[in-house]
């Protein structure tokens, strides 16, 4: 951005010399800052491990209640062959899932725009499968769907989809007035008018479901997991994690939650970096103001 | 110098005389849903290259009048022609009209080029056919070297320029602003005005300006169409001929004084016969 403006100066076009905002200056300290950025969290974390496992070694916490952050990574590694093929079935789950629910939620907040009526006709069961806790349904889904992966992609599925529902409706109204009668003095057709202008507008609203709607996604699939695997049926880190309960594995059982945890910061650092991504032009939410 | 008074009807006799005008409104009027009269038979032609500017109080119908000639929402009664355009199916001129908001209305997603390029992607033109073209217009508005540029990173009057080569892209006949420089401050807005009658000097654009400043009105237009109130009519129409160098030294002339104080005369009358300023 501060080369277009900074062009100003060099330009001295004839018309343009209404002032232009001032350039950002570079700050000077710019380095350090950033490095502080990553270090003090890092640090912090550090030290919160470290106060663990001091508490368990000076108070010789038995490990079946709570074990030393020493022996969770040990679980971790010993226990990876078990655990892995687990986490990689809810991966799978959740962002299949998210997917579904991208596509479904976006197709049909579009859908719901077109007209005052489809929006009257649908919205009301939206919100009756966003308001019914997936546990109650999920063993309902168990006996409907072929499998438990199914049922458990289905809850999964209704959780991430409801926000992503709302925030493109809400985003597909909230286009500029203005810009919507431009387009109509040009003669666009609705199908421009969605393309060029309805869909780029609910970017930012698009982002904020997609960022709700994949944590969700891994609640709902550990959730429901938790419905199947007592069922006795299930392999994803949820019942590896009931598992370990069952067996006083308690090591393991923070080793499955570890990776949970990791899983879902890393769903949370993906859709963050898609979104800056896709609005750093443009969008106040994205843009790092000096003051 | 001659300040001619004309009564609505004698202006339709002149432009009819005249060259055909580009557009003609005949007894439009426009009642919204909630009932308000926006506009009560209002009459008026604008000839080729007229620099009209509407002028009155809040609540008389201007805007609306000016979005019923583009084409944004249809009279409740009444005709709009185009004499001398080609007719589009939705019964509006083949590309002849560009339309100024009072707000800039760019697409923050888009660079400035994008922006300009808006109404060309819309009627099917690929990017590279028309690039020499939008920056033509960009040259004539000075922007040129902000082609890259995104909305946020220009000040309120550059996002404005944008907002005018936009409309000029595609080379109408007639330009529609809307309050376009009303939420400018008072350098900027001076500036812009110029810009804007050096772009009609040298194009034989026609222009329809709708504003709530005699001053801006006075110095601007080659017409001006002075309307009232409850419900929104053409008070008065002004004629301002022969045409005038406006410069710097217009602004402070003796002609200028009194080319405002006759408007402001028939904007006061105006009001009067409108039942007064009322707010809301």
């Amino acid at each position: 951005m501060a080369d277009a403006v900074d062009r100003d100066l060099a330009a001295a076009a004839p018309l343009a010399d209404d002032a232009a905002p001032a350039p950002v200056p570079a700050r000077p300290s710019g380095v350090p800052d950033k490095v502080l950025r990553i270090v003090v969290p890092l640090g912090m974390f550090c030290l919160a491990i470290l106060a663990w496992h001091l508490y368990v070694t000076i108070n010789e916490v038995p490990h079946y209640i709570l074990p030393s952050p020493v022996l969770v990574a040990q679980a971790l590694w010993n226990d990876w062959g078990t655990l892995a093929p687990a986490l990689f079935v809810t991966i799978k789950i959740t962002f299949t899932a998210l997917f579904l629910a991208l596509v479904g939620g976006v197709g049909l907040a579009i859908l719901l725009v077109q007209s005052r009526w489809i929006e009257l006709a649908l919205f009301p069961f939206a919100v009756i499968l966003q308001v019914t806790p997936i546990v109650a349904i999920a063993p309902l889904l168990l006996i409907y769907a072929s499998d438990t992966q199914t049922a458990l992609l289905i809850c999964a599925f209704l959780v991430a989809f409801f926000p992503i529902l709302s925030n493109m409706v809400q985003g597909l109204k909230s286009v500029d007035h203005n810009l919507i009668n431009l387009f109509e003095l040009y003669g666009a057709s609705r199908w421009q008018t969605l393309i060029h202008l309805k869909i780029p507008a609910s970017l930012p609203y698009f982002m904020a479901g997609l960022r709700i709607g994949g944590g969700l996604a891994l609640i709902a699939a550990v959730v429901a997991e938790f419905a199947a695997g007592s069922a006795g049926a299930g392999s994803g880190l949820a019942f590896r994690l009931l598992e370990s309960q069952y067996r006083l594995n308690i090591p393991r059982l923070f080793a499955a939650l570890v990776l949970l945890t990791a899983t879902g910061v890393a769903i949370f650092a993906l859709t963050s970096f898609i979104s800056w991504l896709s609005l750093r032009r443009w969008h106040e939410s994205a843009i790092r103001r000096e003051n | 110098m001659s300040l001619a008074l004309k009564t609505p009807s004698e202006q339709v006799a002149t432009g009819r005389a005249a060259a055909r005008p580009v557009v003609a409104l005949t007894n439009v009027s426009k009642v919204f849903s909630n009932g308000t009269m926006a506009l009560s038979n209002m009459t008026m032609s604008v000839r080729p290259g007229e620099f009209v500017s509407l002028l009155g109080p809040s609540g008389c119908g201007k805007s609306t009048a000016l979005r019923i000639i583009a084409g944004l929402g249809a009279p409740s009664s009444g005709t709009i022609d185009w004499p001398s355009s080609q007719i589009d199916s939705r019964g509006l001129p083949e590309g002849d009209v560009g339309f100024v908001f009072q707000e800039p209305t760019l697409m923050p997603w888009q660079t400035v080029f994008g922006n300009v390029y808006l109404p060309l992607k819309l009627r099917g033109k690929p990017k590279n056919a028309v690039k020499d073209q939008i920056m033509e217009t960009l040259a004539l508005v000075g922007l040129q070297d902000f082609a890259d540029a995104y909305p946020r990173e220009l000040s309120g009057g550059m996002k404005m320029r944008v907002s005018i080569a936009r409309a000029l892209v595609t080379k109408p006949k007639l330009l529609l602003m809307d309050e376009p420089f009303a939420a400018l401050d008072e350098i900027t807005r001076q500036k812009l005005n110029d810009d804007v009658l050096k772009l009609w000097a040298q194009s034989g654009l026609t222009v329809i300006f709708v504003t709530h400043s005699v001053f801006e009105s006075a110095y601007l237009s080659s017409r001006i169409v002075v309307m009232k109130a409850r419900p929104g009519q053409v008070f008065a129409d002004i004629a301002l001929d022969p045409p005038l160098q406006r410069d710097d030294h217009f602004r402070t002339s003796e002609t200028y004084r009194a080319i405002c104080a006759e408007v402001s005369d028939a904007l006061q009358a105006a009001i009067v016969k409108g039942g007064g300023v009322h707010h809301g």
